[in-house]
């Protein structure tokens, strides 16, 4: 590339400009939904099985007005995050500490390696019998599930910063702190931003389960509270209630790389 | 283009030209995994001098450069750095790496501060000015081409005003044009400011353009020695020059033995 001149890049024939484009992504999901109301409405789909659309729509605005919706959502995302901060925070410090010192890394790293494989989730008849069915219990499941991917990138991250920088740091009489401010966690960030993306969405996987088989409040409570009435639509709106949630955290995640790596040509949107 | 220093401003700052520090390699050994890349070797370069080292690659020109930087452990001898007057403490050394090492997390502006107190900001100004890219004090590295980098890495060395500049083929990436840019760029900044360099290249007309002294590097001991007595600003075209440049690249290609030149 010259200097200063900008390189056209490659013509893409979609113009994202064109509202016509802007539409594409949503005609499958609205056909779907379509189709579905009216398979629903034509009796062909029992609402024993699936409520109709227009029957999730009506329980939504229900439940939220009733405020017993948000109730169950706050409780979910309050477990969520504590969980993630919790987890994403030991695994940060962790895999810090393993991927600088040679000797934590050999006292530690095996045994991480170990626990690693073992699904947290299998972990549940053990957490309920410690925990019993209270906070504590769920937020040890998120923490432990979301720990692994944040210890794993963060590691992998530091150890695959630019050497020549580190080298070079040195030179410009860096060391201690102000080299892990400038060279190490700068350059292992996007690793470790990798990492948390993958852990939010572990963080709602494990959170659905946790909540379905043991708690008194949340999503996954309401869910399973209304199969046992067969209110089908309230299931439905409990189910897409988790989908726009890990949409929501996917974004939140999708903005810190934005920002946190917008020195980084590949993290820009593209012209 | 990079703004030349006028001959005012160089021959002020010549008057107190003490900012060069002497070098001493003495019976330095370099060697990896049971292979000597240097051996006994030995060269002294007085202060605020301009030395090139040249060879074919893998000669150990660059060890010995990583070696003087304090990068590299010698196996046996040592590197002595002269003293600066009114400084106490170590001399301050700088190194600039073929390819720039820019922080591409920073933008260019604190790049310049790396280790500097934020006190110092309108001196790194003042140095990016110098090097011709003050305008692009708030851009990304990733937004400059590869001569502006080399640009703000030189810059970066020069704002701790060294002692010692160390250019380890600082400008094997460039294209020809740019070279030719920057080399005129660091004669001046060199000849303004009077700190010693060190040039490890493999181009040897680069090596003659620059230095006082080229010194040619061969099976890891000094194979050539040459005093470069044209006078600057040195042109390429001049008899003198081709005929310099012939001769190390003869000596280095071994197309015949060294024969002693008249002029």
């Amino acid at each position: 590339m010259n200097e200063g001149q900008k390189s056209p890049g490659i013509k893409t024939q979609l113009r994202p400009n064109i509202p016509a484009t802007r539409a594409l992504p949503w005609v499958v999901p609205f056909s779907l939904l379509f189709v579905w109301q009216w398979a629903s409405s034509a009796g062909i789909l029992p609402s024993r099985f699936l409520p109709s659309p227009r029957a999730v729509v009506s329980s939504f605005i229900e439940l939220s007005i009733s405020g017993e919706l948000w109730m169950h959502v706050r409780v979910s995302t309050l477990r969520a995050l504590s969980g993630f901060l919790v987890g994403g925070g030991v695994g940060l410090l962790l895999g810090l500490l393993t991927a600088s010192l040679h000797w934590a890394e050999i006292l530690l790293d095996t045994t991480i390696q170990m626990v690693r494989n073992i699904p947290p989730l299998a972990l549940i008849p053990l957490v309920i019998l410690w925990f019993g069915i209270d906070e504590s219990a769920k937020l040890f499941l998120v923490a432990l599930g979301v720990f692994f991917p944040v210890y794993i990138n963060t590691f992998y991250g530091i150890r695959s910063v630019d050497r020549g920088l580190l080298e070079m740091g040195r030179t410009y009489g860096l060391s201690g702190w102000p080299i892990y401010r400038e060279i190490i966690l700068p350059g292992a960030l996007p690793s470790i931003l990798v990492g948390v993306r993958f852990s939010l969405g572990l963080m709602w996987v494990i959170l659905i389960v946790a909540e379905t088989i043991s708690a008194r409040s949340g999503i996954g409570y309401l869910t399973m509270n209304a199969r046992e009435f067969m209110q089908t639509d309230v299931m439905v709106v409990g189910i897409l209630l988790y989908a726009i949630l890990g949409k929501l955290a996917d974004l939140l995640a999708k903005g810190l790389e934005r920002y946190w790596l917008r020195w980084n040509p590949a993290y820009q949107p593209t012209r | 283009m990079p703004p030349t220093f006028s001959s005012r401003e160089i021959a002020a700052e010549k008057e107190g030209r003490s900012r060069g520090v002497s070098v001493r390699i003495k019976s330095v050994s370099v060697g990896f995994g049971g292979r000597t890349v240097l051996e006994n070797f030995d060269v002294e370069i007085s202060a605020g001098e301009f030395v090139a080292i040249v060879g074919r690659s893998g000669c150990g020109k660059s060890t010995l450069l990583r070696s003087v930087a304090g990068l590299e452990m010698p196996q046996n001898g040592t590197v002595i750095l002269g003293k600066v007057a009114g400084q106490n403490g170590k001399p301050d050394v700088r190194v600039m790496f073929q390819d720039s090492r820019l922080l591409p997390w920073r933008r260019i502006l604190p790049n310049v501060m790396l280790g500097l107190e934020p006190a110092l900001i309108p001196q790194a100004r003042k140095v990016l000015a110098q090097v011709g890219l003050a305008e692009r004090a708030n851009d990304w590295p990733a937004t400059l081409s590869g001569g502006q980098r080399q640009r703000v890495a030189l810059a970066r060395a020069l704002v701790h005003d060294p002692n010692l500049l160390l250019l380890d083929e600082p400008l094997g990436s460039l294209d020809a044009l740019t070279r030719i840019e920057m080399q005129r760029l660091i004669e001046d900044v060199w000849r303004s400011r009077g700190f010693t360099a060190m040039l490890v290249t493999h181009d040897v007309a680069e090596a003659i353009s620059l230095a006082d002294r080229v010194i040619l590097i061969e099976g890891g001991h000094v194979a050539l020695d040459e005093v470069v007595n044209i006078p600057r600003p040195r042109t390429r075209a001049s008899a003198r020059f081709a005929a310099l440049e012939e001769r190390i690249l003869d000596r280095v290609l071994q197309r015949r033995p060294l024969i002693k030149d008249q002029w």
